[in-house]
């Protein structure tokens, strides 16, 4: 169902005060750079984490300067303790999953561009977008509060396993308000992002321009849309269980806590409850969310590859086909994260089997995106080369999942850094590649400026070859049986990788430095780069048709009229001998 | 530019195949009388996931090798038959490479996994906790004691809840921190977990396992070489756990025998 107008759907006039434009706006652009901000802080400080941990594995006696004013209690002399180092590997876990690959993804371009791709002057609910956004921020300040009140952060994990989360304070420091803290702002986190989903549904569904068919909507938008979907099932599940979690900790109950826990010497006042309760319930939304994170990348990708290929997506119904398949699947396959936790390991089988049919959907848009660039004019800009580099990291993280999928081999390489490596290449740097190339390719039309090519080139292959020093060699680690989360390798035969841990920290200080080079250009560039056209890459969905950046209301009163698909390009009979031909290809309507 | 990404592209993809094939770091030798099964699961899955990788990362180097815009007017051109033969081979070739790998998988971990130990096996308990591992041999009696959580108590060694005064089975019973065990004997493990969440993770066995909290999970294995290995804990359990670690000893039938005389005697 298509709209003949919009016209109603922008319920609240352009705003005056610096406030309600800049702080607390309803518009859809100003929330959707918001979410950006945010995730850009929150990697920031995910990353930071991630450096004091690899530091730490590599070094683990030398005092990091500074550290020791920043967390006299974590690393007094500034040598990281067993608890802080997990304390640092929750934080980073739990920071760089929801609050940046969930947030940047999805929340952030999705609610900056989802609206226009689809014609419409906002989001069906603006206020609850707005509210969305505001209490995802509370949700990443609890968290980050955690660093200076109680006895200090979560280490039980971004999966905060039960009992460890569950039992308070008996279970170690950062056990008592620390992991509540954690519960509470992922409990607020699931509820932004059950009004963000609900919100994208709705305008995707609703608020279409005319002529824009659910056939005619670009890659990225299915994407958004189906991933909302997913979101609408997951952070429902996750919400409830994180509420339980809570009760167990603060009011007494036993959701998750069997009888006859004796921890620190203290027989635990609980009985009746399931530590596995907790993992079906956590896993149940924490696959999903895997392809919550890596979705909008394939949206984004297969947006983004065509328009440099200047050549249409190859089998773009097959896209739409796969990104369903892949969505229905992601809800059959949360057991494979728990193959050795002492459930039937009947089911086991059960659940390698979804988890090895999911491959050959991504099999095929892995091959599709390759199939695109056959034959393609390339143009390597730098959102290019990381659609590039996407597809090939998503190659590399893909390939390992073979191994995983099958308990018989998990049997060996669970819980060792060969998982590090796979789901690190397959929805961190995937996922983060699809960000820069989003950033790049989006950036002109957020902010009205160029951002520079040179820098963004560099950014690229630093960042591209560093991802591979880092965590190519994970894989190696996990098949020499190198455990994860071990904050220090005292094992007799942990000790000779050392020197290979040594490697990855190198390499991932040096590619942590190269992502100066990016926070450079974006920050430079946003004020000082060249004007950007209304369409500098030459593309064809509506965000291209208005002007850069676009007006408050995103088609200045006109909204566009759809005439095709998304996916013309590399014809000859494009307008004034244009090789490709927008979406929205004649004047806007009521020009007409 | 397109070049260069090829360049790039060729060779990570060479050097990492090159250091998984060459063993650079691998898995140590197998102890254990299932994991020959494992390892040719692991290489066969090797290969053929190997092969893809391979072909995947060079066919985007080529392409992107081949197809850059040399700003000469060249029309672009389709791939050749369009999505569909695409799509229909490579749902054969990833599902038939799945089918086999699940068919062949399944019994290997069936085999370790949904198979009821031998009931010749040597019974052993497992209690582990933050962060040590213990174990409990059911001495000349044959019988395991009952474990009462209530009675655990660090200080006095009683690990298991153990209560000797009113329980005459569990008076013999061998509580020791390193796992002894007989060389070609099956061995039939039951865990449990006193406080958290741990795991038990032998690589050379080529086994792992949680210990999850209110349940006793059942495990077993049969060792095939004799020497000291360690166990690790690969279950997130808290501050000590990099630190949690025990040893497994495998001796010689006679040797063993004479170890366990020993330990009753001490009893």
């Amino acid at each position: 169902m298509t709209h003949a107008t919009v016209a109603g759907a922008h319920g609240h006039a352009p705003p005056q005060g610096f406030l309600r434009k800049h702080v607390f706006s309803l518009d859809h652009k100003v929330i959707g750079k918001q979410y950006l901000d945010l995730a850009l802080v929150a990697v920031c400080t995910g990353m930071v984490l991630s450096w004091l941990m690899r530091f730490h594995l590599a070094w683990p006696e030398t005092p990091i300067p500074g550290l020791a004013k920043l967390s006299p209690n974590g690393a007094a002399g500034g040598v990281i303790t067993p608890e802080y180092y997990l304390s640092l590997m929750t934080m980073h876990g739990t920071i760089m999953v929801f609050f940046v690959l969930t947030t940047a993804p999805f929340a952030g371009f999705g609610n900056y561009f989802l609206p226009i791709q689809v014609g419409a002057e906002d989001m069906a609910f603006p206020r609850i977008n707005m509210m969305s956004f505001w209490v995802t921020l509370v949700a990443f300040l609890v968290l980050i509060s955690a660093f200076v009140v109680g006895d200090g952060p979560p280490l039980s994990g971004w999966t905060a396993y039960a009992p460890l989360s569950a039992v308070g304070k008996d279970a170690g420091p950062g056990q008592g308000v620390g992991q509540t803290l954690w519960a509470v702002s992922i409990t607020l986190f699931c509820v932004a992002q059950l009004l963000g989903a609900l919100n994208f549904v709705t305008t995707t569904l609703d608020l279409r321009t005319k002529g824009m068919s659910l056939a005619r909507m670009p890659y990225s938008t299915w994407a958004w849309f189906i991933t909302s979907v997913i979101g609408l099932i997951a952070f429902a599940v996750l919400m409830p269980a994180c509420i339980l979690l809570i009760l167990d900790r603060v009011a007494g109950t036993s959701f998750f806590i069997p009888a006859g826990l004796v921890i620190s010497d203290r027989l635990q006042p609980h009985a009746g409850g399931s530590p596995l309760l907790w993992q079906h319930l956590f896993w149940f939304f924490g696959h999903p969310e895997v392809y919550i994170a890596i979705l909008p990348g394939f949206g984004i990708i297969s947006h983004i590859l065509p328009v440099f290929a200047r050549k249409p997506l190859l089998g773009p119904r097959v896209l739409i086909a796969c990104l369903i398949a892949i969505a229905f699947l992601s809800y059959t396959v949360w057991g494979h994260h728990m193959f050795l936790s002492g459930m039937n390991p009947f089911s086991a089988t059960l659940f390698s089997v979804p988890t090895l049919v999911i491959t050959i959907p991504a099999t095929i848009v892995t091959l599709l995106w390759i199939g695109t660039i056959y034959g393609a004019r390339l143009r390597f800009t730098t959102p290019a080369l990381f659609c590039l580099g996407f597809v090939s990291v998503f190659v590399s993280g893909g390939i390992s999942g073979f191994f995983l999928a099958q308990p018989s081999i998990d049997t060996y390489l669970h819980g060792t850094y060969f998982v590090v490596g796979h789901f690190h290449f397959v929805m961190g740097v995937a996922a983060m590649f699809g960000i820069f190339a989003a950033t790049y390719f989006w950036a002109p039309k957020m902010f009205g400026r160029m951002m520079n090519e040179t820098l963004g080139k560099w950014h690229f292959w630093l960042t591209f070859i560093g991802v591979y020093c880092v965590f190519m060699p994970m894989h190696y680690l996990g098949l020499a049986g190198n455990v994860r989360r071990y904050s220090a390798f005292t094992d007799d035969y942990l000790k000779p990788l050392i020197p290979l841990h040594r490697f990855i920290t190198i390499a991932a200080l040096c590619t942590g430095a190269a992502q100066l080079i990016f926070l450079f250009n974006l920050i430079r560039s946003r004020f000082r780069g060249p004007q950007a056209p209304d369409n500098p890459w030459e593309a064809t969905s509506l965000e291209w048709s208005t002007t850069s950046p676009p007006p408050f209301d995103n088609f200045g009163g006109r909204p566009p009229v759809v005439e095709r698909g998304p996916n013309e390009y590399g014809i000859a009979s494009g307008a004034r001998g244009m090789d490709y031909a927008m979406q929205a290809a004649a004047a806007p309507v009521s020009a007409r | 530019m397109g070049k260069l990404f090829a360049v790039v592209v060729t060779i990570i993809t060479v050097v990492s195949t090159a250091i998984f094939i060459a063993h650079t770091w691998w898995l140590p030798p197998d102890i254990s009388a299932h994991g020959p099964a494992i390892d040719r699961q692991l290489s066969e899955t090797m290969i053929s996931s190997g092969v893809l990788f391979v072909l995947s990362q060079l066919a985007l180097a080529l392409f992107a090798w081949r197809f850059g815009d040399r700003k000469d007017g060249r029309r672009v051109k389709p791939f050749p038959g369009g999505a569909t033969p695409m799509v229909v081979f490579a749902a054969v070739l990833v599902g038939a490479e799945i089918l086999t790998l699940t068919l062949v998988g399944a019994k290997v971990w069936a085999g370790v996994f949904q198979t009821p130990s031998d009931p010749n096996s040597l019974q052993i308990d497992v209690q582990a906790e933050q962060f040590a591992f213990y174990f409990r041999y059911a001495g000349p009696d044959g019988r395991f004691g009952a474990t009462h959580p209530e009675l655990i108590n660090e200080a006095s060694e009683n690990f298991f809840g153990l209560d000797p005064a009113r329980d005459t089975s569990a008076r013999d019973d061998i509580v020791v921190p390193t796992l002894t065990i007989p060389l070609n004997r099956p061995i039939a493990l039951t865990l449990r977990a006193k406080d958290v969440n741990h795991a038990f993770y032998v690589p050379e066995l080529r086994i792992q396992q949680d210990f999850v909290p209110g349940l006793t999970i059942p495990l077993h294995f049969t060792a095939t070489q004799t020497g000291r290995y360690e166990i690790v804990c690969t279950q997130l359990c808290g501050l000590g756990h990099y630190n949690m670690r025990a040893y497994i000893e495998v001796l010689p039938q006679a040797q063993f025998d004479q170890w366990l005389k020993d330990k009753a005697a001490q009893q």
